[in-house]
């Protein structure tokens, strides 16, 4: 009860956090020169003066700046998040139709790096400074300090050009018309190289932050108490060092999938994957202003749900923390 | 019952890394533990107490410091040659622990029920309804209220003492030959820690468990052990029966030691009525607002103090004792101004402290000056001596080169050598660097110091010189304190009245000489009787130096 009441709470906390980003940036795209009519002009190669002041009183960008950001807030309220001018299809299905590609990337890739990163980092602060140790550490250092683009660009050359093993872009085979599960085993194998790019770039993260986080612990009191009770070190480990050396690994995971979005793009553009990171891309190339709003709309909800959810796993990992 | 010893260690020698201070932590450690004993373990921090004890549960930080020589022997057999997995089938079967800190020492994440059950889990066959029982049962043993109840809560959830217990009863649970016991109520407060002593002398007589007890304090050894051994440095420099170790020590060591307990017979009374009063508090009172937003009003507000008054006259030393919780420490924040109080005054030279604006303020505090409990902690590692002395000077208004001049000779007047000037703190020991904090405090030519239990992070023989430093610059400088402490051997030693808080109220004030002959109230009376060892009278020792 007290946990729904905390959520509640949370939700209403939340809202005009996302008004104010709304707003914000909604005021900050308008202050750039140029709108979604000079880009179709452009991309025309010229019109006449009164085609183009016909166009802007069509998508109401003749009105000042106050009304049509008062316009698009009223139609929010109404989950309504407009047209797309340059897809010619509502905002909410060019949405659809690509965040499950980022979806599935970002958590792919997050997911995957958090739990080899925090084994990875537990078994080199285990034998800290061994062999073992520097080899892992180096390595993410390695993998830390590449860009991603250069080791996607890597990766498709190892996997594609050279061993032929893996596609070198898109999402699906376009002309094979799979269907059920092949279809799926396509999508999977076309996503294995941008997944396991971005995923080698946090890993190092987690890998280094886990390392650090389970030495301390390893020399905190209640450590010694439970070896001082005859516990192995493999039982010290799971029972007693990962649960409260995972603490500030969490916070670092919260924070990564609010900007993952974001960090995508680069991905997304080399591997030619149509998902949102491109669509922000392009969207701001074209001004097209209502899937552009409609990407930061979706981001910040994105950003609040996965706070309020980091704030449940560390109530749910350490229970001296009180959700209140 | 066979009269073969549990514990012996023979001969033993620890070794330290190259390039410390020493090349062995400890070495020719003869000890033994027999069957219902309790053998304290006395020394000072760096004596290597801590080590030995950690060398019988083979749980020293390997390979850095090792056992180089000698044998430990648990019921004849020499655990310096058992396997790493016979060992920790020994551990917490055969031989358990307790240590310090019950707050740092259980896993925060796991419930007491669960961390009770794992002993039985790594030792024992018995199924979950079994284990359980058994960890109710031995809560129940070490009379923590409502078993059941404290079997699924946190470590955070229960208090100081009730951790401690817990920690017992993990210990007892399967019955062990030996028990080594860290310090386990240095962290607990005296009503607490009369109770735990007490727990651990019941449950060791029912099972006939040996005891090897580490400890510092001389007031717990005489109320607990049947044998002593002191440690120096890594040396033991005597050993034998409690009662002649306590009563007859023969190595300067010991008797120097001893000669440091605070006997628990007040100053003479001084009369200081005469004396204009320097510091006058009035109605003080301060609640900590209750903690919880809009839809959980969970933690309760909190009055740390309630309608507080005192005086303090010139010369003189006003101890103020409690334990944890009283609000003692509170009312040396509010009287410094380092906390808002809701109400009152604290009136310094005619001035109101409380509500004097900025400016008034920046003047009134060169008045009144604090000295933390943690040197290390309160000085910055970043600067010099000198600069750390001479900062509040300079910060009113003193020149830079002047300033500097008087830290020199503030260092030689709390008996530091001039040298000390270009040294940072942490190349101090903790003795030096409370030396350092009152340099400072007195830097400001103060009216009035608060020292918050500046000497309870030290050794006894440290702590005495302290004491006897605080003591003799008041009276040169004929300073007040306002002493708050825990340790009433303390307070006893160097305040000439006292304020005995419970609760956030007054509950006893008078002369210390008065309130220790003849305590009339029931929290002060039971506070008395709590004081370890109070029994016992440090013998006066005329060949000590």
């Amino acid at each position: 009860m007290s946990l729904l009441l905390y959520l509640l709470r949370r939700l209403l906390q939340a809202l005009p956090v996302i008004l104010l980003i709304i707003v914000g940036s909604f005021l900050l795209i308008k202050l750039a020169p140029g709108d979604t009519v000079d880009a179709l002009v452009g991309d025309m190669g010229g019109a006449d003066p009164a085609f183009v002041a016909r166009l802007r009183q069509e998508y109401g960008l003749d009105q000042p700046v106050l009304v049509q950001l008062w316009r698009y807030l009223v139609k929010l309220a109404q989950l309504d998040l407009g047209w797309s001018y340059v897809y010619e299809q509502p905002v909410t299905q060019v949405l659809a139709s690509r965040l499950w590609v980022t979806l599935l990337l970002m958590l792919g890739a997050l997911s995957s790096a958090f739990v080899v990163g925090v084994a990875l980092g537990a078994f080199a602060a285990r034998r800290a400074y061994s062999a073992a140790d520097n080899i892992i550490s180096t390595l993410g250092l390695v993998f830390y300090a590449m860009p991603s683009f250069f080791l996607a660009l890597l990766l498709v050359l190892l996997f594609s050009v050279k061993l032929n093993w893996l596609p070198v872009g898109g999402i699906r085979d376009i002309g094979a018309f799979h269907t059920g599960w092949r279809l799926w085993l396509d999508i999977a194998t076309h996503l294995l190289m941008p997944t396991l790019a971005l995923s080698l770039i946090y890993l190092a993260f987690y890998m280094r932050l886990m390392r650090t986080s389970v030495l301390e612990v390893m020399d905190l009191d209640f450590v010694r108490t439970a070896r001082a009770k005859g516990a192995g070190s493999s039982r010290l480990m799971f029972h007693h060092i990962m649960r409260n050396a995972l603490l500030p690994v969490i916070t670092l995971l919260g924070l990564q999938i609010s900007t993952v979005l974001g960090g995508s793009v680069v991905i997304e553009t080399i591997f030619s994957l149509p998902g949102l990171g491109q669509l922000a891309y392009t969207s701001v190339v074209k001004r097209d202003l209502n899937t552009l709003m409609g990407i930061i709309f979706l981001c910040s909800i994105i950003v609040v749900v996965v706070n309020i959810l980091t704030d449940l796993v560390y109530a749910w990992l350490d229970p001296r923390i009180e959700l209140k | 019952m066979t009269t073969a010893p549990i514990l012996e260690i023979q001969d033993l020698r620890i070794s330290l890394p190259p390039g410390g201070d020493r090349p062995y932590a400890l070495e020719h450690l003869d000890l033994t533990v027999n069957p219902g004993e309790i053998v304290c373990l006395v020394g000072e921090s760096g004596s290597g107490k801590s080590l030995a004890a950690n060398a019988v549960m083979r749980l020293l930080p390997e390979p850095h410091v090792h056992v180089s020589a000698g044998r430990i022997l648990l019921d004849g057999e020499d655990i310096c040659a058992k396997s790493e997995s016979e060992m920790r089938a020994i551990r917490g079967d055969r031989v358990a622990m307790i240590f310090q800190e019950p707050m740092t020492a259980l896993n925060p994440q796991k419930t007491v029920g669960w961390q009770i059950d794992e002993v039985l889990r790594l030792h024992t066959d018995l199924d979950r309804k079994a284990r359980r029982a058994r960890a109710l049962e031995i809560l129940g043993d070490v009379h923590i209220p409502d078993p059941a109840s404290a079997y699924n809560a946190y470590p955070h959830q229960i208090s100081g003492g009730q951790r401690q217990r817990v920690m017992i009863a993990m210990a007892l649970v399967l019955n062990p030959r030996l028990i080594i016991a860290d310090e386990p109520t240095t962290a607990l407060d005296v009503t607490t820690q009369k109770q735990i002593l007490h727990l651990i002398k019941e449950m060791q007589r029912q099972h006939g468990t040996g005891i090897l007890f580490i400890t510092h304090d001389f007031g717990v050894v005489a109320e607990i052990a049947d044998r002593i051994a002191v440690l120096r440095l890594g040396e033991l420099v005597e050993s034998g029966p409690a009662a002649q170790i306590l009563n007859h020590p023969r190595h300067p060591y010991t008797q120097a030691l001893i000669a440091a307990v605070p006997a628990l017979t007040p100053p003479a009374h001084k009369d200081l009525s005469a004396a204009p009063v320097v510091l006058r508090a009035q109605g003080l009172a301060k609640t900590f607002a209750a903690r919880g937003g809009l839809l959980s009003g969970r933690r309760q507000a909190v009055t740390a103090v309630r309608d507080l008054s005192f005086e303090l006259r010139q010369g003189e030393t006003l101890g103020v004792v409690g334990e944890s919780g009283s609000g003692k420490t509170t009312v040396s924040r509010i009287v410094t101004r380092l906390l808002p109080p809701d109400r009152g005054e604290v009136v310094i030279g005619g001035r109101d402290l409380i509500h004097a604006d900025r400016r008034q303020l920046r003047a009134m505090r060169r008045d009144i000056q604090m000295i933390f409990q943690d040197p290390m902690a309160s000085l910055n590692p970043r600067k010099r001596v000198v600069d750390l002395i001479a900062q509040g000077p300079i910060v009113h208004g003193v020149p830079r080169a002047e300033a500097h001049a008087r830290a020199r000779e503030l260092l030689s007047l709390v008996e530091l050598s001039p040298a000390a000037a270009e040294r940072y703190p942490h190349e101090f020991s903790g003795g030096q660097r409370q030396r350092i904090g009152i340099a400072r405090a007195i830097a400001m030519q103060p009216k009035v110091i608060v020292a918050d239990e500046p000497v309870s992070a030290l050794d006894v023989s440290v702590q005495a010189q302290v004491l006897r430093l605080l003591a003799d610059l008041r009276d040169r400088l004929n300073l007040s304190l306002l002493f708050v402490t825990h340790d009433l051997r303390v307070a006893a030693q160097l305040c000439d009245r006292i304020i005995v808080m419970q609760k956030g109220e007054i509950v006893e004030t008078g002369p210390t000489a008065e309130v220790f002959a003849d305590p009339r109230h029931n929290y002060t009376q039971a506070l008395l009787a709590s004081i370890p060892g109070r029994d016992w009278q440090p013998p006066k020792l005329t060949d000590a130096a």
